[in-house]
């Protein structure tokens, strides 16, 4: 793309597909699925242009070990589904946490459970972003609000996958999936890109996969590059090969998710505006933000003293950060796509100094800002 | 050939194997087939799903890959895929491959995508002590059918050949040589390779169905084997409880990563159709 055309009206989908290009993605396997699909349609024309693959597999599950196995083939490697796709993927999910195999997945959220409503926005996969594995797991999960931070977001989902070797999830939801917005993409040169560390030790001296040495995040090679090494599901050792060795397991269990928690301020993002003075403090994230983020605005010209918190990052969840900004609020309204997900971590953080309103709705429609505002106005 | 010993990670020893079991035969063959075939260890990727035989690439000196149960050739897939000059050999057991991963397994055969898989086929679900897999035989038994198993088996070589993989073969571990030789075939063919190794589990199988130990059960191999050029010329009833080993199948047909090569080509301006 030029400089010319590096202004342009995109789908969030679309620039879901520009940001994975931008971050060095060229292994992209998937399964048809609404409303997720054009990210695979795009990438089966321009992976090849960049001399990356795409392959569409027999189903879900196979795409996100697809993923995984290029990934260790030294490829930035991404797939990308909607709730019932996401549901088939965790197993694969969790192998990719516990052998810390760095891999992107999309997930464009539509109502659920089951088949629900394909084509209409939701937010209620926020918990299975958590916790849709089986065992204690890191999650690093980004939610954005707009076409323009679905592609810097995607960005920053590589650039966190590949350095702490771990699945990074990009939960999005119809509403931005499918919404067109104007966006002036940066300058490819002018983006931070991450790649994972390689083993600095020649090929022929003994490399450990699981071994951090000074640090808490092991080097990765690629298979090909001469180590020869072993990776499994099985709960392993330094050399990769299975253990029951209690204090090897207690050990590699809370190393993987010590090292997301350790960086959970710099993989934190939160926005805010209006709240130093705020009485009620709206928390919002995703699609939702965009209603909430106007009802503020009208509260405000309402003479309600409302104040406004996004959500960037919602795993690790930003507890610190939304506790700090609602000091002062005497109500906290969380306006999500579902039956209350968010809300209750909001509660957690604020430990009971601030009431809780949880505003849902899961009928496959967006709020409007009057929704949200009479929420805010306590109606 | 060189001394087998260099293939094998001597750490990880002592593999987790019964003592009788099969699967070291055939692992012990593979072994022997890429040495015949020569493949570079730092350029070979042993991908494996859950159960007995998957364990077999831990013991293995090349960069290995124990996935998820019933997904190695999924796995293998995004190996092969995202890096095609690597080789890529799948091992798998009989529940692997043709329970939980049955939808990869015809999906990689039908795309021809050039990897070795080699079934290491008990007829047994060892790894979780002895349930029927769909290679258990009608009227065998497990202990999830202690009244005898009314399933009917898959006829695995038939199955992935159905689904287009282009080298198709079996052979027990009571055949070695053959298998041997039957595997470095594999090796050598340019996509999607399929050989299914008959293997003993006396712990599980054996014993439940009064077969006797691991010599039993390989003399059993050897007593009810027949080659698949004579099994040409025998009678559905004759075959009844045989057991057809050989080459049944070898063909050419384009390969996925080749055909994706030209893809890459077209798009990047240098094809014919560009």
């Amino acid at each position: 793309m030029n400089e010319m055309n590096r202004v342009r009206l995109m789908q969030g989908n679309e620039a879901c597909v520009e940001g994975a290009l931008a971050a060095g993605l060229r292994f992209f396997a998937g399964y048809p699925i609404t409303p997720s699909t054009e990210i695979a349609e795009l990438l089966s024309e321009r992976l090849p242009r960049v001399g990356g693959r795409f392959i569409q597999m027999e189903d879900e599950i196979a795409s996100m070990g697809a993923v995984i196995g290029a990934s260790l083939a030294g490829a930035k490697s991404m797939t990308a589904t909607s709730g019932p796709g996401f549901s088939l993927k965790q197993e694969n999910i969790g192998y990719a946490a516990l052998t810390e195999i760095p891999c992107v997945v999309v997930n464009v959220q539509r109502v659920g459970p089951s088949t629900g409503m394909p084509t209409s926005p939701a937010q209620g996969d926020v918990m299975q972003a958590r916790w849709g594995t089986h065992g204690d797991h890191p999650a690093v999960v980004y939610t954005p609000w707009s076409v323009g931070e679905t592609y810097s977001l995607t960005v920053k989902c590589f650039n966190t996958a590949e350095e702490l070797r771990t699945p990074v999830i990009l939960l999005m939801d119809e509403v931005v999936g499918h919404m067109r917005e104007k966006v002036a993409l940066p300058a490819v040169g002018d983006l931070e890109i991450v790649n994972r560390r390689k083993p600095d030790k020649p090929s022929r001296d003994v490399y450990l996969p699981y071994d951090p040495g000074d640090g808490d995040i092991p080097p990765l090679a690629a298979f090909g590059d001469g180590y020869r090494f072993h990776v499994t599901g099985l709960t392993h050792d330094m050399r990769g090969f299975p253990t029951n060795d209690s204090k090897k397991a207690e050990y590699l269990h809370r190393r993987i998710c010590d090292k997301v928690a350790k960086r959970r301020e710099r993989i934190t993002i939160v926005e805010s505006r209006d709240t130093a003075d705020a009485d009620v403090v709206v928390v919002a994230y995703g699609g939702s933000a965009r209603p909430a983020s106007r009802a503020v605005t009208l509260a405000r010209g309402a003479g309600v003293k409302a104040g406004f918190v996004r959500l960037v990052t919602i795993w690790p969840f930003p507890a610190e950060e939304v506790a700090s900004l609602a000091t002062h609020a005497s109500r906290v309204l969380v306006p999500e796509m579902n039956l209350g997900q968010i809300a209750g971590e909001v509660e957690r953080a604020l430990k009971g100094r601030a009431p809780v309103t949880h505003l849902g709705k899961v009928g496959g429609v967006l709020f409007t800002p009057e929704e949200i505002l009479d929420a805010i106005k306590g109606v | 050939m060189a001394c087998l010993e260099d293939y094998l990670r001597k750490g990880s020893m002592p593999h987790i194997w019964c003592a009788g079991c099969g699967h070291g035969i055939v692992m012990n063959s593979l072994i022997r087939a890429i040495d015949k075939v020569g493949l570079d260890k730092n350029r070979t990727v042993v991908v494996s799903g859950i159960g007995c035989s998957s364990r077999a690439p831990g013991y293995m000196d090349f960069d290995t890959l124990h996935t998820t149960h019933g997904r190695a050739l999924a796995f293998a897939t995004g190996v092969k895929f995202a890096n095609p000059e690597l080789n890529v050999i799948v091992i798998t057991g009989d529940g692997d491959a043709s329970a939980i991963g049955g939808n990869h397994l015809i999906h990689a055969a039908r795309r021809n995508i050039d990897i070795t898989t080699v079934c290491f086929d008990n007829s047994i679900y060892g790894m979780t002590s002895g349930q029927f897999s769909p290679m258990t035989p009608t009227g065998r038994f497990a202990t999830t059918t202690p009244y005898g198993n009314i399933d009917q088996p898959f006829d695995l070589c038939e199955l992935v050949k159905g689904a287009g993989a282009t080298y198709v073969a079996r052979s027990t571990t009571y055949h070695a040589p053959l298998t041997v030789n039957l595997i470095a075939k594999a090796l050598a063919h340019k996509g999607f390779a399929f050989v299914d190794v008959l293997s003993q589990c006396p712990t599980y199988y054996g014993r439940r169905n009064k077969i006797g130990g691991g010599v039993e059960m390989m003399k059993w191999f050897r007593d009810h084997a027949v080659q698949v050029q004579k099994s040409r010329g025998m009678s559905p009833e004759e075959l009844a409880d045989k057991i057809v080993i050989g080459e049944m199948h070898s063909s050419v047909k384009p390969e996925y990563t080749g055909e994706y090569r030209k893809i890459i080509d077209r798009a990047q301006g240098r094809g014919p159709e560009s």
